[in-house]
Protein backbone atom coordinates (compact mmCIF):
# COMPACT_ATOMS: atom_id res chain seq x y z
CA UNK A 1 0.00 0.00 0.00
CA UNK A 2 2.80 2.34 1.25
CA UNK A 3 4.83 1.66 -2.25
CA UNK A 4 1.62 2.27 -4.08
CA UNK A 5 1.16 5.28 -2.71
CA UNK A 6 4.76 6.75 -2.85
CA UNK A 7 5.58 5.70 -7.01
CA UNK A 8 2.04 6.81 -8.25
CA UNK A 9 2.99 10.33 -7.04
CA UNK A 10 5.03 12.70 -9.86
CA UNK A 11 6.53 14.96 -6.63
CA UNK A 12 8.77 11.68 -5.47
CA UNK A 13 10.29 11.38 -8.33
CA UNK A 14 11.11 14.91 -8.53
CA UNK A 15 12.01 15.32 -5.58
CA UNK A 16 14.50 12.38 -5.53
CA UNK A 17 15.85 13.96 -9.04
CA UNK A 18 16.35 17.52 -6.98
CA UNK A 19 18.70 15.75 -4.83
CA UNK A 20 20.46 13.53 -7.16
CA UNK A 21 21.15 17.14 -9.51
CA UNK A 22 21.34 19.54 -6.27
CA UNK A 23 24.01 17.05 -4.38
CA UNK A 24 26.06 16.12 -8.17
CA UNK A 25 25.91 19.69 -9.04
CA UNK A 26 27.25 21.26 -5.82
CA UNK A 27 30.01 18.41 -4.95
CA UNK A 28 31.45 19.33 -8.67
CA UNK A 29 31.46 22.44 -8.35
CA UNK A 30 32.94 22.92 -4.68
CA UNK A 31 35.74 20.34 -6.36
CA UNK A 32 36.00 22.70 -9.24
CA UNK A 33 36.76 25.82 -7.00
CA UNK A 34 39.25 23.35 -4.43
CA UNK A 35 42.54 24.83 -4.32
CA UNK A 36 45.68 22.69 -3.75
CA UNK A 37 47.03 22.96 0.42
CA UNK A 38 49.88 25.22 0.17
CA UNK A 39 51.38 24.44 3.92
CA UNK A 40 51.98 21.39 5.37
CA UNK A 41 49.34 22.13 8.49
CA UNK A 42 47.00 22.78 5.51
CA UNK A 43 47.97 19.73 3.98
CA UNK A 44 47.01 17.72 6.97
CA UNK A 45 43.54 19.08 7.44
CA UNK A 46 42.75 18.99 3.65
CA UNK A 47 39.52 16.81 3.44
CA UNK A 48 38.75 16.64 0.05
CA UNK A 49 36.01 14.02 0.89
CA UNK A 50 33.89 16.22 2.97
CA UNK A 51 33.98 19.17 -0.03
CA UNK A 52 32.65 16.83 -2.26
CA UNK A 53 29.53 15.86 -0.20
CA UNK A 54 28.91 19.55 1.05
CA UNK A 55 25.52 19.17 -0.99
CA UNK A 56 24.09 16.48 0.97
CA UNK A 57 22.89 20.03 3.27
CA UNK A 58 20.38 20.64 0.26
CA UNK A 59 19.57 16.83 -0.03
CA UNK A 60 18.84 16.37 3.65
CA UNK A 61 16.24 19.33 3.42
CA UNK A 62 14.76 17.88 0.05
CA UNK A 63 14.42 14.55 1.67
CA UNK A 64 13.11 15.47 5.27
CA UNK A 65 10.44 17.21 3.17
CA UNK A 66 10.15 14.51 1.36
CA UNK A 67 9.27 12.56 4.48
CA UNK A 68 7.11 15.08 6.21
CA UNK A 69 4.66 15.29 3.50
CA UNK A 70 4.41 11.49 3.49
CA UNK A 71 2.84 11.44 6.49
CA UNK A 72 1.08 15.05 6.27
CA UNK A 73 -0.25 15.58 2.78
CA UNK A 74 -2.38 11.91 4.34
CA UNK A 75 -3.95 14.42 6.64
CA UNK A 76 -4.33 17.44 4.84
CA UNK A 77 -6.44 15.23 1.92
CA UNK A 78 -8.02 13.24 3.90
CA UNK A 79 -6.77 10.24 2.81
CA UNK A 80 -5.20 9.35 6.33
CA UNK A 81 -9.00 8.50 7.09
CA UNK A 82 -8.98 5.78 4.26
CA UNK A 83 -5.55 4.54 5.76
CA UNK A 84 -6.51 4.06 8.96
CA UNK A 85 -10.16 2.54 8.08
CA UNK A 86 -8.08 0.16 5.73
CA UNK A 87 -5.72 -0.55 8.62
CA UNK A 88 -6.55 0.42 11.71
CA UNK A 89 -3.10 -0.69 13.42
CA UNK A 90 -1.75 2.49 13.11
CA UNK A 91 1.69 2.47 14.64
CA UNK A 92 1.98 -0.90 11.97
CA UNK A 93 1.16 2.22 9.32
CA UNK A 94 3.89 3.89 10.47
CA UNK A 95 5.89 1.33 9.88
CA UNK A 96 5.53 0.30 6.34
CA UNK A 97 5.44 4.02 5.40
CA UNK A 98 9.40 4.27 6.64
CA UNK A 99 9.66 0.38 6.23
CA UNK A 100 9.39 1.45 2.03
CA UNK A 101 10.88 5.04 2.35
CA UNK A 102 14.14 3.49 4.27
CA UNK A 103 15.21 1.09 1.08
CA UNK A 104 13.83 3.84 -1.47
CA UNK A 105 15.73 6.01 0.13
CA UNK A 106 18.73 3.92 1.26
CA UNK A 107 19.33 2.85 -2.59
CA UNK A 108 18.66 6.47 -3.49
CA UNK A 109 20.94 8.32 -0.52
CA UNK A 110 24.17 5.26 -1.44
CA UNK A 111 23.57 6.11 -5.47
CA UNK A 112 23.37 9.99 -5.20
CA UNK A 113 26.41 10.08 -2.68
CA UNK A 114 28.42 7.28 -4.81
CA UNK A 115 27.94 9.46 -8.38
CA UNK A 116 28.62 12.71 -6.59
CA UNK A 117 32.15 11.26 -5.38
CA UNK A 118 32.59 10.28 -8.61
CA UNK A 119 31.90 12.90 -10.74
CA UNK A 120 33.31 15.36 -7.88
CA UNK A 121 36.84 13.89 -8.27
CA UNK A 122 36.53 14.06 -11.82
CA UNK A 123 36.10 17.97 -11.66
CA UNK A 124 38.91 18.55 -9.39
CA UNK A 125 42.17 20.56 -10.67
CA UNK A 126 45.34 18.42 -12.03
CA UNK A 127 47.49 19.82 -9.06
CA UNK A 128 44.98 18.62 -6.11
CA UNK A 129 45.43 15.35 -4.49
CA UNK A 130 42.31 13.69 -5.20
CA UNK A 131 40.61 11.49 -3.18
CA UNK A 132 40.20 7.32 -3.52
CA UNK A 133 37.57 5.46 -1.82
CA UNK A 134 40.77 3.19 -0.46
CA UNK A 135 42.20 5.76 1.70
CA UNK A 136 40.98 5.67 5.37
CA UNK A 137 38.00 6.86 6.15
CA UNK A 138 36.45 8.16 2.56
CA UNK A 139 34.64 4.65 2.39
CA UNK A 140 32.77 5.23 5.36
CA UNK A 141 32.35 8.89 4.81
CA UNK A 142 30.53 8.40 1.11
CA UNK A 143 28.02 5.15 2.49
CA UNK A 144 27.20 6.86 5.43
CA UNK A 145 26.39 10.38 4.12
CA UNK A 146 24.35 8.02 1.86
CA UNK A 147 22.87 6.42 5.10
CA UNK A 148 22.55 10.11 6.58
CA UNK A 149 19.85 10.74 3.69
CA UNK A 150 17.60 7.68 4.92
CA UNK A 151 17.62 8.57 8.93
CA UNK A 152 16.86 12.16 7.75
CA UNK A 153 13.94 11.36 5.45
CA UNK A 154 12.60 8.54 8.61
CA UNK A 155 13.14 11.64 11.02
CA UNK A 156 10.40 13.82 8.66
CA UNK A 157 7.87 10.87 8.35
CA UNK A 158 8.11 11.03 12.00
CA UNK A 159 7.59 14.89 12.52
CA UNK A 160 5.07 14.31 9.99
CA UNK A 161 3.49 11.96 12.32
CA UNK A 162 3.25 14.03 15.78
CA UNK A 163 2.99 17.68 13.67
CA UNK A 164 0.60 15.93 11.11
CA UNK A 165 0.27 19.44 9.41
CA UNK A 166 2.44 20.40 6.55
CA UNK A 167 3.70 23.79 7.58
CA UNK A 168 4.94 22.79 11.33
CA UNK A 169 6.62 19.91 10.40
CA UNK A 170 8.46 21.52 8.03
CA UNK A 171 8.95 24.11 10.33
CA UNK A 172 10.44 21.95 13.00
CA UNK A 173 12.50 20.16 10.51
CA UNK A 174 14.30 23.59 9.62
CA UNK A 175 14.57 24.00 12.95
CA UNK A 176 16.67 21.21 13.90
CA UNK A 177 18.49 20.84 10.59
CA UNK A 178 19.55 24.64 10.17
CA UNK A 179 17.96 27.05 12.90
CA UNK A 180 18.78 25.14 16.32
CA UNK A 181 22.27 24.64 15.39
CA UNK A 182 23.16 27.82 14.45
CA UNK A 183 22.10 29.16 17.45
CA UNK A 184 23.81 26.71 19.70
CA UNK A 185 26.97 27.14 17.94
CA UNK A 186 26.54 30.99 18.95
CA UNK A 187 25.99 30.28 22.02
CA UNK A 188 28.05 27.36 23.16
CA UNK A 189 30.47 26.77 20.18
CA UNK A 190 30.16 23.25 19.19
CA UNK A 191 29.50 21.69 23.05
CA UNK A 192 25.80 21.32 22.05
CA UNK A 193 25.84 21.62 18.09
CA UNK A 194 27.83 18.88 17.96
CA UNK A 195 24.64 16.59 18.32
CA UNK A 196 22.44 18.45 15.37
CA UNK A 197 22.07 16.22 12.90
CA UNK A 198 23.07 18.67 10.34
CA UNK A 199 26.75 19.42 12.28
CA UNK A 200 26.70 15.19 12.55
CA UNK A 201 27.13 14.62 9.05
CA UNK A 202 29.34 17.62 8.43
CA UNK A 203 31.63 17.07 10.75
CA UNK A 204 31.67 13.79 11.96
CA UNK A 205 30.35 11.71 9.01
CA UNK A 206 30.72 13.12 5.86
CA UNK A 207 34.34 13.49 6.59
CA UNK A 208 37.43 11.38 5.78
CA UNK A 209 39.83 13.07 8.73
CA UNK A 210 38.26 13.52 11.68
CA UNK A 211 37.43 17.15 13.49
CA UNK A 212 38.64 17.78 16.61
CA UNK A 213 35.87 18.64 19.51
CA UNK A 214 32.89 16.96 17.27
CA UNK A 215 31.30 13.48 17.44
CA UNK A 216 33.54 10.04 16.21
CA UNK A 217 31.65 8.60 13.01
CA UNK A 218 30.23 5.77 14.43
CA UNK A 219 29.06 7.46 17.40
CA UNK A 220 27.22 10.10 14.97
CA UNK A 221 26.01 7.27 13.19
CA UNK A 222 24.52 5.78 16.02
CA UNK A 223 22.77 9.15 17.34
CA UNK A 224 21.10 9.32 14.16
CA UNK A 225 20.15 6.27 14.38
CA UNK A 226 18.48 6.89 18.38
CA UNK A 227 16.90 10.30 16.75
CA UNK A 228 15.42 8.10 13.93
CA UNK A 229 13.94 6.21 16.27
CA UNK A 230 12.62 8.24 18.91
CA UNK A 231 10.88 10.45 15.74
CA UNK A 232 9.07 7.29 14.50
CA UNK A 233 8.41 5.61 18.21
CA UNK A 234 7.08 9.26 19.42
CA UNK A 235 4.82 9.78 15.67
CA UNK A 236 3.43 6.00 16.29
CA UNK A 237 2.81 6.68 19.68
CA UNK A 238 0.68 9.89 19.15
CA UNK A 239 -1.19 8.57 16.02
CA UNK A 240 -2.47 5.62 18.18
CA UNK A 241 -3.42 7.96 21.21
CA UNK A 242 -5.09 10.70 18.76
CA UNK A 243 -8.27 10.95 17.18
CA UNK A 244 -7.72 10.71 13.04
CA UNK B 1 -25.68 -4.71 11.94
CA UNK B 2 -23.97 -1.55 13.37
CA UNK B 3 -25.04 -1.08 17.02
CA UNK B 4 -23.42 1.94 18.97
CA UNK B 5 -24.55 1.75 22.54
CA UNK B 6 -23.41 4.86 24.70
CA UNK B 7 -21.62 6.47 22.65
CA UNK B 8 -20.26 9.45 24.39
CA UNK B 9 -17.67 11.90 22.19
CA UNK B 10 -16.23 15.25 23.58
CA UNK B 11 -14.21 17.80 21.91
CA UNK B 12 -12.74 19.96 25.05
CA UNK B 13 -16.10 21.48 27.02
CA UNK B 14 -18.15 20.56 23.49
CA UNK B 15 -20.45 16.81 23.76
CA UNK B 16 -20.53 16.13 20.54
CA UNK B 17 -22.17 12.26 21.21
CA UNK B 18 -24.16 12.12 24.00
CA UNK B 19 -25.12 8.69 25.09
CA UNK B 20 -26.17 7.75 21.58
CA UNK B 21 -27.46 4.52 21.88
CA UNK B 22 -29.02 2.78 18.34
CA UNK B 23 -29.23 0.14 15.71
CA UNK B 24 -28.68 -0.09 12.22
CA UNK B 25 -30.91 -3.27 11.03
CA UNK B 26 -28.83 -5.23 8.17
CA UNK B 27 -30.80 -5.81 4.91
CA UNK B 28 -32.16 -2.00 4.57
CA UNK B 29 -31.68 1.75 3.98
CA UNK B 30 -30.93 3.44 7.18
CA UNK B 31 -31.45 7.28 7.23
CA UNK B 32 -29.08 9.13 9.87
CA UNK B 33 -30.48 12.82 10.07
CA UNK B 34 -29.29 15.46 12.40
CA UNK B 35 -29.34 19.05 11.53
CA UNK B 36 -25.53 20.48 10.97
CA UNK B 37 -23.42 19.54 14.04
CA UNK B 38 -26.02 17.42 15.35
CA UNK B 39 -22.90 14.66 16.31
CA UNK B 40 -23.51 12.72 12.97
CA UNK B 41 -20.03 12.69 11.45
CA UNK B 42 -18.11 12.27 14.71
CA UNK B 43 -20.81 9.13 15.48
CA UNK B 44 -19.71 7.92 12.06
CA UNK B 45 -15.93 8.02 12.73
CA UNK B 46 -16.37 6.67 15.97
CA UNK B 47 -17.88 3.39 14.49
CA UNK B 48 -15.01 3.05 12.06
CA UNK B 49 -12.61 3.74 14.36
CA UNK B 50 -11.08 7.06 13.50
CA UNK B 51 -12.47 8.83 17.04
CA UNK B 52 -11.77 7.24 20.08
CA UNK B 53 -15.53 7.43 21.92
CA UNK B 54 -14.84 8.95 25.60
CA UNK B 55 -18.00 6.63 26.67
CA UNK B 56 -19.97 3.86 25.30
CA UNK B 57 -19.27 1.40 22.11
CA UNK B 58 -19.64 1.02 18.81
CA UNK B 59 -19.97 -2.35 17.10
CA UNK B 60 -20.44 -4.22 13.60
CA UNK B 61 -21.85 -7.44 14.14
CA UNK B 62 -20.70 -7.78 17.42
CA UNK B 63 -17.15 -6.30 17.05
CA UNK B 64 -15.50 -2.83 16.94
CA UNK B 65 -14.21 -2.00 14.18
CA UNK B 66 -10.31 -2.54 15.07
CA UNK B 67 -11.10 -6.07 15.74
CA UNK B 68 -12.47 -6.95 12.92
CA UNK B 69 -10.13 -9.50 10.70
CA UNK B 70 -10.71 -7.58 7.34
CA UNK B 71 -12.26 -4.22 8.14
CA UNK B 72 -12.97 -3.40 4.41
CA UNK B 73 -14.68 -6.31 3.54
CA UNK B 74 -16.37 -5.66 6.88
CA UNK B 75 -17.39 -2.37 6.37
CA UNK B 76 -17.33 0.61 3.55
CA UNK B 77 -17.20 3.99 4.38
CA UNK B 78 -17.44 7.46 1.91
CA UNK B 79 -16.74 10.18 5.00
CA UNK B 80 -15.82 13.16 2.48
CA UNK B 81 -15.75 13.74 -1.26
CA UNK B 82 -11.87 14.45 -2.00
CA UNK B 83 -10.27 11.87 0.30
CA UNK B 84 -7.43 12.01 -1.54
CA UNK B 85 -4.36 13.10 -2.62
CA UNK B 86 -4.74 15.60 -5.75
CA UNK B 87 -1.81 14.40 -7.37
CA UNK B 88 -2.64 10.73 -7.37
CA UNK B 89 -4.82 9.27 -10.18
CA UNK B 90 -8.05 7.70 -9.37
CA UNK B 91 -6.37 4.26 -10.40
CA UNK B 92 -3.45 4.31 -8.16
CA UNK B 93 -5.54 5.88 -4.77
CA UNK B 94 -8.11 2.44 -5.45
CA UNK B 95 -5.08 0.34 -5.97
CA UNK B 96 -3.56 2.12 -2.92
CA UNK B 97 -6.53 0.77 -0.63
CA UNK B 98 -7.19 -2.19 -2.11
CA UNK B 99 -3.56 -2.85 -1.38
CA UNK B 100 -3.82 -1.83 2.55
CA UNK B 101 -7.06 -3.77 2.81
CA UNK B 102 -5.82 -6.32 1.59
CA UNK B 103 -8.17 -6.99 -1.53
CA UNK B 104 -7.42 -8.33 -5.12
CA UNK B 105 -6.42 -5.74 -7.78
CA UNK B 106 -9.05 -6.39 -9.88
CA UNK B 107 -11.80 -5.09 -7.15
CA UNK B 108 -10.34 -1.63 -8.33
CA UNK B 109 -11.74 -2.25 -12.14
CA UNK B 110 -14.76 -3.64 -11.04
CA UNK B 111 -16.17 -0.57 -8.68
CA UNK B 112 -14.35 1.95 -11.46
CA UNK B 113 -17.25 0.54 -14.06
CA UNK B 114 -19.38 0.51 -11.44
CA UNK B 115 -19.27 4.01 -10.46
CA UNK B 116 -18.40 4.92 -14.39
CA UNK B 117 -15.02 6.15 -13.73
CA UNK B 118 -13.78 3.34 -15.90
CA UNK B 119 -12.70 6.15 -18.59
CA UNK B 120 -10.97 8.50 -16.24
CA UNK B 121 -9.21 6.17 -13.94
CA UNK B 122 -5.76 7.30 -15.36
CA UNK B 123 -6.17 10.84 -14.58
CA UNK B 124 -5.11 12.75 -11.66
CA UNK B 125 -7.74 13.01 -8.93
CA UNK B 126 -7.33 16.67 -8.42
CA UNK B 127 -8.85 17.73 -11.62
CA UNK B 128 -12.15 15.75 -10.79
CA UNK B 129 -15.18 17.90 -10.49
CA UNK B 130 -16.75 17.70 -7.12
CA UNK B 131 -19.71 14.94 -8.87
CA UNK B 132 -16.50 12.99 -10.22
CA UNK B 133 -14.79 13.03 -6.88
CA UNK B 134 -18.28 11.96 -4.82
CA UNK B 135 -18.35 8.74 -6.90
CA UNK B 136 -14.50 8.00 -6.35
CA UNK B 137 -15.47 8.34 -2.77
CA UNK B 138 -18.40 5.74 -3.10
CA UNK B 139 -15.93 3.57 -5.56
CA UNK B 140 -13.44 3.47 -2.52
CA UNK B 141 -16.50 2.52 -0.19
CA UNK B 142 -17.28 -0.45 -2.48
CA UNK B 143 -14.05 -1.71 -2.77
CA UNK B 144 -13.83 -4.48 -0.30
CA UNK B 145 -17.63 -5.83 -1.63
CA UNK B 146 -18.72 -4.57 2.27
CA UNK B 147 -21.88 -6.13 4.14
CA UNK B 148 -21.70 -2.66 5.53
CA UNK B 149 -21.80 0.93 3.97
CA UNK B 150 -21.61 4.14 5.73
CA UNK B 151 -22.25 7.03 3.00
CA UNK B 152 -22.09 10.34 4.60
CA UNK B 153 -23.88 12.87 1.89
CA UNK B 154 -22.93 10.48 -0.99
CA UNK B 155 -25.23 13.12 -3.24
CA UNK B 156 -23.29 15.99 -2.59
CA UNK B 157 -22.07 17.35 -5.76
CA UNK B 158 -24.10 15.10 -8.04
CA UNK B 159 -26.31 16.13 -10.54
CA UNK B 160 -29.96 15.07 -11.00
CA UNK B 161 -28.63 11.82 -13.10
CA UNK B 162 -26.03 11.07 -10.51
CA UNK B 163 -28.34 11.48 -7.63
CA UNK B 164 -30.98 9.13 -9.10
CA UNK B 165 -27.87 6.49 -9.96
CA UNK B 166 -26.99 6.70 -6.09
CA UNK B 167 -30.26 6.18 -4.78
CA UNK B 168 -30.74 2.87 -7.08
CA UNK B 169 -27.16 1.78 -6.35
CA UNK B 170 -28.10 1.81 -2.69
CA UNK B 171 -31.36 0.29 -2.95
CA UNK B 172 -29.62 -2.66 -5.17
CA UNK B 173 -26.61 -3.08 -2.19
CA UNK B 174 -29.83 -3.48 0.56
CA UNK B 175 -31.29 -5.83 -1.90
CA UNK B 176 -28.53 -7.83 -1.60
CA UNK B 177 -29.10 -7.66 1.56
CA UNK B 178 -26.25 -4.97 2.24
CA UNK B 179 -26.71 -2.59 5.58
CA UNK B 180 -26.63 1.39 4.73
CA UNK B 181 -26.83 3.86 7.01
CA UNK B 182 -27.07 6.94 4.92
CA UNK B 183 -26.04 10.23 7.20
CA UNK B 184 -27.90 13.52 5.60
CA UNK B 185 -28.95 17.03 6.31
CA UNK B 186 -31.25 16.47 2.93
CA UNK B 187 -34.35 14.93 4.75
CA UNK B 188 -36.29 14.71 1.24
CA UNK B 189 -33.24 12.50 -0.16
CA UNK B 190 -33.49 10.20 3.06
CA UNK B 191 -37.43 9.95 3.01
CA UNK B 192 -37.29 9.17 -0.78
CA UNK B 193 -35.18 5.85 -0.20
CA UNK B 194 -34.69 5.03 3.31
CA UNK B 195 -37.04 2.25 4.84
CA UNK B 196 -35.41 3.46 8.52
CA UNK B 197 -34.27 6.66 10.20
CA UNK B 198 -32.41 7.67 13.31
CA UNK B 199 -32.48 10.99 14.16
CA UNK B 200 -29.70 12.99 16.49
CA UNK B 201 -29.43 16.37 17.96
CA UNK B 202 -26.91 17.80 20.13
CA UNK B 203 -25.50 14.54 20.04
CA UNK B 204 -29.02 13.01 21.51
CA UNK B 205 -30.98 10.11 19.96
CA UNK B 206 -34.16 11.75 18.88
CA UNK B 207 -36.12 9.39 17.36
CA UNK B 208 -35.81 5.64 15.99
CA UNK B 209 -37.56 4.05 13.84
CA UNK B 210 -39.01 3.12 9.94
CA UNK B 211 -40.59 6.03 8.51
CA UNK B 212 -44.22 4.85 8.61
CA UNK B 213 -44.15 4.77 11.85
CA UNK B 214 -42.92 8.05 12.33
CA UNK B 215 -45.11 9.80 10.13
CA UNK B 216 -48.21 7.52 11.02
CA UNK B 217 -49.88 10.61 12.07
CA UNK B 218 -50.12 12.18 8.57
CA UNK B 219 -47.04 14.61 9.12
CA UNK B 220 -44.40 14.52 6.62
CA UNK B 221 -41.13 13.51 7.83
CA UNK B 222 -39.96 16.62 7.27
CA UNK B 223 -42.69 18.44 9.67
CA UNK B 224 -41.74 15.57 11.96
CA UNK B 225 -37.86 16.32 12.16
CA UNK B 226 -38.66 19.99 12.79
CA UNK B 227 -40.81 19.18 15.39
CA UNK B 228 -38.17 16.97 16.90
CA UNK B 229 -35.11 19.26 16.66
CA UNK B 230 -37.18 22.48 17.13
CA UNK B 231 -36.85 22.61 20.73
CA UNK B 232 -33.12 22.19 20.77
CA UNK B 233 -32.83 25.56 19.02
CA UNK B 234 -30.23 26.41 21.54
CA UNK B 235 -26.34 25.23 22.38
CA UNK B 236 -24.99 24.38 25.23
CA UNK B 237 -24.38 27.55 26.04
CA UNK B 238 -28.12 28.61 26.23
CA UNK B 239 -27.16 31.22 23.14
CA UNK B 240 -30.17 30.58 21.09
CA UNK B 241 -29.34 29.42 17.30
CA UNK B 242 -31.02 31.89 15.28
CA UNK B 243 -31.09 29.94 12.04
CA UNK B 244 -32.42 26.07 13.39
CA UNK B 245 -35.05 28.06 15.75
CA UNK B 246 -36.49 30.21 12.85
CA UNK B 247 -36.66 26.65 10.88
CA UNK B 248 -38.56 25.23 13.53
CA UNK B 249 -41.04 28.35 13.91
CA UNK B 250 -42.22 28.53 10.14
CA UNK B 251 -44.36 25.25 10.79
Amino acid sequence: MEWIKLRSLRSTLWALMLVVVGMVGIGVATMANTRPPSTDAARSLFDPTNNVLAGVALGQLVIGVLGVLAVSAEYSSGTIRSTFAAIPRRPMVLAAKAAVFAVVLLITGEAVCFATFFAGRAALADDVPAPALEEPGVLRAVVLTGAYLAQIGLIGIGLGAIARHTAGAIGALVAVTFVLPLIAVGLTGTTVAKFFPTLIVANSIAVAKPVSDTLAPWTGFCVLCLYTLAALGVGGWLLNRRDA
Amino acid sequence: MISARSLTKRYGTVVAVDGLSFDVPPGAITGFLGPNGAGKSSTLRMILGLDRPDAGSARIDGRPYAALRWPMRAVGALLEARAFHPGRTAYSHLAAMAAGGGLPRSRVDDVLGVVGLADVAGRRAGSFSLGMSQRLGIAAALLGDPAVLLLDEPTNGLDPEGVVWVRQLMRSLTAEGRTVLLSSHLISEVSIVADHVVVIGRGRLLADGSIAELTADGKSLEEVFFGLTADRGRDGRGRPNVGRHQKGRQL
